[in-house]
């Protein structure tokens, strides 16, 4: 080995004084690296910290909207919505389905397949809500109707009718993939 | 005993690879003057780690860049330190580069056969100089901008291939969307890559030709494993050290750290503050020096002789005394950017124009961190923000346009001292309790800070002060201090709230008094019409109605008509859109967006 030469000069255990100085080198090393390292591993878990922003009842329409035959027709929801840095006044977060079942009674669906996320469509000639996406299909009260890759029925929303006509949804996505609706 | 190091080992042969690694031979053992090379490795590395981070959250759009940078600095969590590494890193990269070519030429590390890795070492070099130069535009603020516009001016100089080399470089005939989308590509992709290809190319030459001793030898020969790797890592552990504690430093002084965010870039808004980072200061200070045709000289032909030099040196330092030459010549050179850039600060420290601009420039950046943290930013990015705010526009409008004749508290409303006299008068608390009492002062209706200035210093308004006040029995007075209270409630100033509800007994006798013994309606028109009122009306008089009223057009004759002593209708002869007009009559009465309480202190 090359440092054989400098035996002569080094104190009685060059082995260990050469061990603890690789020590300190490779503490050190990792204490250098590992600084930087922990600031973007913050930032990069930095969405862990981020909830999605809590229900609350949304004016969707009014009830003169809704078709009295029972067939469902398709909303956009607007409400206040922040985009990391952007926030956006009333901007369309989503879509409902809403559907009479009585003269003052509305039934609503979140457009979005509970299988995977794409939005489902209204199919009249089959009564029912059709996923463009893995064919997935709900009856016209939003559940599975015949073998389905979703694992259950579409999204089922609060309704609320206030001062008479203004209908009100209280506006949720839920997690997808799941046979629970578990609010995301 | 075979294990799984054993069979990797026999598949890639990584021990020799780390064994070549770590006893390279260290010539005359470990020294501290060796370290340079790998602390610019490492801090290329952290670079390479906190850029990527920054990359997750980056969004390099004119409309979204600044905003993101905003929003890691000062939403995620520890993105201000991700970000205050990466920044003061980079400062810390350049100073390390000039110490590693110091040292390089001192020992003459260039020569032969070592000239190709100087030239690798040249081009790094110069692909990291551009990292930090298409890093500083990144942010998207108003100094990041400026400053690199003067350097892709600066490209544009280029003989024949100047202007064509500017539009692919910035994406377009101005800056956009596609400079931010170019200089990033450049900054995160097409930079950091031919860097990774010449530092291993120069690593490569470096272990072939081994380190250049520094003669005489202190010590027998020595592996590069242990000692002289504790030195480089104790090295690069005392660099960041230095960067943390300048990230650290605003945070010991009670402000957020990490590195600064001005206000965002706005192309309509003169930036007098603009300067390059502190290491570019000797260029921005060498192209002063050179007037019209000749700035080409100081922006592209000295730099690019002192490149070729710089290019020359292995060859140079094979002739006789050429390595003294290189050696003198790159001490020259450091000097001359020590003094051009001693020089640069010098000036700025005692440049009242540059003073007062940064001040400004410190103004909008607390105001728009402020405004995005408490409303949030617009799709329209956070100039909007500024643009609309009449804290940021009101003195700007001001100085622009009413400053020729008027003065704020003596200034221009941006701090600036006109060198003109007054020709109107100081509207600082105009139609606050004080301000009147100022003007129907006798001693001071004719001073400059009211009618001095202006045809009105001999007029009805200022005769009758002078005629009736001094005569005024302490009874009086106290009418007239009553009448004041009452005139400057019509304004509902918010600084006098508190004033104008306290005194309400006050006002009214004082509203009755403007139209009884005190008489202002002999001239003026006060809360019902009258047709013969020469003077402008008081009813509302400072309120926000009244002012924009008054600006959009003074020789109404609900003001001073025919009177009107040079004051333009800034309405009505399209001078000031209405949105100008509120915002500097906002800002004049104090009134502006403020933020609660916790988002301010924050």
């Amino acid at each position: 080995m090359e440092n054989s030469t400098s035996e002569s000069k080094s104190p009685p255990r060059p082995e260990r004084r050469g061990f603890l100085k690789g020590l300190l080198a490779g503490v050190i090393g990792a204490i250098v690296g590992i600084v930087p390292l922990l600031s973007g591993l913050a930032v990069l878990f930095d969405p862990l910290r981020r909830k999605s922003a809590a229900a609350s009842p949304i004016q969707v329409t009014s009830l003169n909207a809704i078709p009295e035959d029972g067939t469902p027709r398709k909303f956009t929801v607007l409400a206040s919505h922040t985009d990391a840095w952007n926030k956006n006044p009333q901007s369309p977060v989503g879509a409902v389905y809403l559907r009479r079942t009585g003269p003052k009674q509305v039934k609503a669906l979140n457009v979005v397949c509970p299988h995977a996320g794409c939005f489902v469509e209204f199919v009249g000639a089959r009564n029912g809500y059709f996923c463009p996406c893995h064919k997935s299909t709900f009856g016209l009260d939003g559940k599975i109707a015949s073998a389905s890759p979703a694992k259950r029925g579409l999204d089922e929303l609060e309704v609320e009718i206030r001062n008479d006509n203004e209908v009100w949804v209280k506006f949720q996505n839920f997690l997808a993939g799941s046979a629970e609706k578990i609010p995301t | 005993m075979r294990g799984p190091l054993s069979w990797l080992d026999e598949r890639t042969g990584y021990k020799k690879i780390l064994h070549e690694a770590l006893y390279e031979n260290v010539p005359g053992g470990a020294r501290w003057r060796y370290v340079w090379g790998s602390t610019l490795t490492f801090t290329l590395a952290v670079q390479f780690i906190t850029g990527i981070f920054l990359w997750l959250a980056y969004s390099p759009s004119s409309q979204t860049a600044w905003e993101s940078v905003y929003y890691i600095q000062n939403e995620m969590a520890g993105g201000w330190l991700l970000r205050g590494i990466h920044h003061f890193t980079a400062q810390a990269m350049n100073i390390l580069l000039v110490l590693h070519l110091l040292q390089v030429i001192i020992d003459g590390a260039y020569k032969a056969p070592r000239e190709v890795n100087f030239w690798f070492g040249v081009v790094l070099l110069v692909l990291v100089l551009g990292l930090s130069l298409t890093g500083y535009l990144l942010p998207w603020d108003q100094n990041g901008y400026w400053a690199t516009k003067v350097a892709t001016n600066i490209m544009a100089m280029t003989p024949l291939i100047g202007p064509a080399l500017q539009k692919i470089v910035i994406g377009g005939a101005d800056y956009g969307h596609h400079t931010l989308t170019r200089f990033f590509a450049l900054h995160a992709g097409v930079l950091p890559g031919l860097i990774i290809v010449l530092l291993v190319g120069h690593i490569y030459l470096f272990r072939r030709h081994g380190l250049t001793a520094k003669e005489p030898k202190r010590r027998p020969d020595a592996p590069f494993w242990p000692d002289q790797v504790l030195k480089d890592a104790v090295a690069c552990l005392a660099v960041l050290a230095v960067v943390l504690f300048f990230v650290l430093r605003p945070r010991f002084l009670g402000m957020p750290g990490g590195a600064e965010l001005g206000a965002p870039a706005d192309p309509s808004e003169q930036f007098a503050a603009a300067r390059p980072e502190w290491y570019f200061m000797f260029l921005f200070q060498m192209l002063e020096y050179f007037k019209g045709d000749m700035a080409i000289v100081g922006a592209l032909i000295i730099p690019g002789i002192v490149m070729f030099i710089l290019i020359l040196m292995p060859i140079i330092g094979g002739w006789k005394l050429g390595h003294r030459f290189n050696v003198g010549f790159t001490f020259a050179l450091l000097t001359g950017v020590a003094v051009l850039t001693a020089v640069a600060f010098a000036t700025d420290r005692h440049d009242t124009l540059y003073q007062s601009a940064a001040k400004l420039a410190e103004r909008d950046s607390h105001r728009v961190k402020e405004l995005a943290g408490s409303k949030g930013i617009p799709v329209a990015g956070a100039v909007a923000l500024l643009r609309e705010d009449a804290y940021t526009q009101g003195p700007r409008i001001f100085a622009r346009n009413c400053a020729s004749c008027h003065r704020f508290d003596g200034h221009d409303g941006l701090g600036k001292l006109p060198t003109d006299a007054p020709t109107a008068s100081d509207l600082k608390d105009f139609a606050s309790r004080e301000w009147l009492a100022g003007l129907l002062d006798p001693n001071k209706i004719g001073t400059p800070h009211y009618f001095g200035g202006t045809k009105f210093a001999d007029g009805k308004m200022a005769k009758w002060a002078k005629k009736n006040v001094p005569k005024y029995s302490s009874e009086q007075k106290e009418q007239l201090r009553k009448v004041i209270a009452a005139l400057s409630a019509e304004a509902k100033l918010k600084s006098q709230e508190t004033l104008d509800a306290r005194d309400t007994a006050d006002i009214s006798t004082g509203r009755a008094l403007i139209s009884g013994d005190i008489n202002c309606t002999e001239c003026h028109q006060f809360q019902k019409k009258d047709e013969d009122a020469t003077a402008p009306d008081l009813t509302g008089y400072g309120s926000r109605e009244w002012l924009m009223a008054f600006i959009s057009n003074p020789a109404h004759e609900r003001f001073y008509g025919k009177r009107n002593d040079r004051m333009p209708a800034f309405a009505t002869e399209k001078i000031l859109d209405a949105r100008s007009i509120e915002m500097v009559v906002d800002w004049l009465r104090g009134e502006w967006y403020e933020p609660p309480r916790e988002i301010a202190a924050k």
